[in-house]
């Protein structure tokens, strides 16, 4: 008897042997996809209509307005534009350092087993939390960012850092890329460790530098992982909500107003139902959309390398 | 040689980076939450102050409904985490040993529902609840969490069942086993780090949660600990830096209590378990 007979077997067996596990699982996959599958039909269907937030629920259908409307709102048109912005920014800046922190990780020094700590720990922090310690730490009074380039006599020292208009997105960005690294440097961390250890050793015996070691291995190495963690990533964080509500409800004069700071207040602060239906599909369409396009190239690139 | 030195130097700054960038924020919160008023008014920044001020401890506890946020967060996420445990186990099992079309689409559906955005599903989410009177009260909270952390919560299980090599099972049931001993006296015990690792991620994530407390709940009495802080942050909190700091300290530690519990197989095991097909 062949191997794979004998693992067929044995997997047709589960459900004689075992039809009580069956029985009990099967309800709750049911609820699990009932669940999830009937809000966003739901969903779908409201961005049609002109539903409204309230007890007596009346609402008609009104075609393709909510969407006409969306698109000719500059106001959600510049939220996109921030979201956008935003969204590819902390990506980007979390996944160089979450690597970064990852290979020094790897080396296995004294400072290992703290960054190591370090690094993942934001992970088990509610956004909140992280805006009220970035809040503390960049008031213009009492925090120590200006207080140090006062101290010093840097530029900068007497700059609203969250209010500014200028820097403000800068700023909510780096503190999104802060929460962003814990999920970049655990990832790039089990990638690391795929590495055989002869691959990186002959390397070394080859006399590659360290930067064709890291173009050359690393990288191509973990390409498939760096296009999944960036796409999710993209995903997550021009969703996020929780940490710029917090630090900034989207001020000063709508620098970080991001899209789901948007929806939220068109859904709960104006009640427009339908209309924030619309502009959520919108997001999620244009976000599958272009992370499609952009994994379907990854792939036939991956193909004819 | 220079080259040496200067790969040392570099990599050496990239470290002090990292040390400031990560670790300084809480060195700082920990130092505001024991400084006096008068230390936090001045100009001059002081990581720790010459004279710790434990009063802003006491202030952040008796300012209103605080004690009663840590309640609620606690109960809540203690109570949906049971619930996601019970439900989890059984089919968590079942996608384990079973490799099927079903398990396939159920996969992918989990992993596809992790991207779907919350500001969406919120809409239909908050209209079901409406219709059944949940608005606004604890169980509705507590029915959400489940519905949303339950998929995650099974996938990661399944990962700690597939460790478990099937072939323990049927050496058990061979020496005579019934099916219940096997899954009490085999499975259960060699599957408790996991659900260990699974309880304490949800729990984590119930507890630090935001968006729905806020959407949900509007009654203070009912505000978990995020949503109480935010509020407090609004409020006041930016004139009571002390107080505030005081009051997140707190918050963190069941936080950094429970990761420290699974950091290391988080760090291992985690992708691993979610990954292996």
């Amino acid at each position: 008897m062949s191997r794979s007979d004998h693992k067929r077997r044995r997997e047709k067996s589960f459900f004689v042997r075992e039809p009580l596990i069956a029985i009990m699982a099967a309800p709750l996959i049911l609820g699990v996809l009932i669940v999830s599958v009937i809000p966003t039909l739901l969903a779908s269907l409201i961005a049609f209509t002109d539903l409204e937030l309230g007890l007596n629920l009346r609402w008609n259908f009104v075609g393709l307005q909510n969407f006409f409307d969306a698109f000719t709102d500059s106001l959600f048109l510049s939220s996109f534009k921030i979201g956008s912005i935003w969204a590819l920014s902390v990506t980007i800046l979390s996944m160089v350092l979450g690597f970064a922190l990852a290979l020094l990780i790897e080396r296995r020094k004294w400072y290992s087993p703290v960054l190591k700590i370090l690094g993942v720990f934001p992970w088990a922090l509610s956004p909140v939390i992280v805006a009220i310690i970035w809040e503390i730490l960049l008031n213009p009074n009492s925090g120590p960012i200006n207080g140090w380039l006062r101290k010093f006599k840097l530029p900068g020292g007497n700059i609203n850092l969250l209010g500014d208009f200028n820097f403000a997105l800068p700023t909510v960005i780096v503190i999104g890329a802060w929460i962003g690294i814990p999920v970049m440097t655990v990832t790039f961390m089990a990638s690391l460790k795929t590495i055989s250890r002869e691959t990186i050793e002959a390397s070394f015996i080859d006399g590659a530098t360290s930067f064709q070691r890291m173009r050359f291995l690393l990288i191509p190495h973990m390409r498939p992982i760096i296009t999944a963690l960036f796409s999710l990533n993209i995903i997550w964080n021009f969703n996020s909500f929780g940490l710029v509500y917090v630090l900034t409800s989207g001020g000063p004069g709508g620098r970080t107003y991001v899209p789901a700071l948007f929806v939220y207040d068109e859904s709960f602060k104006y009640g427009h139902f339908g209309y924030a239906s619309a502009m959520g599909l919108i997001i999620t369409v244009a976000l599958v959309v272009v992370l499609g396009i952009y994994v379907f190239a990854r792939n036939r690139n991956e193909v004819e390398a | 040689m220079i080259k040496t030195v200067i790969s040392k130097i570099s990599i050496g700054a990239l470290v002090a980076f990292f040390f400031l960038f990560l670790g300084g924020p809480f060195v700082w919160l920990l130092g505001m939450s024991v400084k006096p008023p008068i230390d936090i008014l001045s100009y001059e920044p002081r990581i720790f102050p010459k004279k710790f001020y434990f009063q802003n401890y006491s202030d952040a506890l008796e300012k209103s409904g605080i004690i009663q946020a840590f309640f609620n967060s606690f109960v809540i996420a203690t109570i949906s985490t049971l619930i996601i445990l019970m439900l989890a186990v059984t089919p968590s099992y079942f996608f384990a040993r079973n490799k099927g079309i079903l398990t396939k689409s159920v996969s992918i559906w989990i992993l596809v529902s992790q991207i779907f955005p919350l500001s969406l599903l919120v809409i239909p989410i908050f209209l079901t609840m409406q219709r059944l009177n949940l608005i606004n009260t604890r169980p509705g909270l507590i029915l959400i969490y489940i519905i949303i952390n339950l998929p995650f919560a099974l996938w990661l299980l399944r990962g700690f069942v597939l460790s478990i090599p099937s072939e323990l099972e049927e050496a058990a049931q061979i020496d005579g086993a019934t099916f219940t001993q096997v899954i009490r006296k085999v499975i259960f015990p060699l599957l408790a780090p996991g659900l260990i690792v699974v309880a304490s991620f949800t729990f984590i994530n119930v507890w630090n949660e935001f968006f729905f407390a806020l959407v949900i709940l509007s009654d203070p009495e009912k505000s978990t600990l995020p949503l109480k802080l935010a509020q407090f942050l609004g409020a006041e909190g930016r004139g009571l830096f002390g107080a505030l700091a005081a009051a997140t300290t707190m918050a963190i530690i069941p936080s950094l209590a429970l990761f420290a519990l699974i950091q290391k197989r988080f760090s291992d095991n985690f992708l691993a378990g979610a990954v292996k097909g």
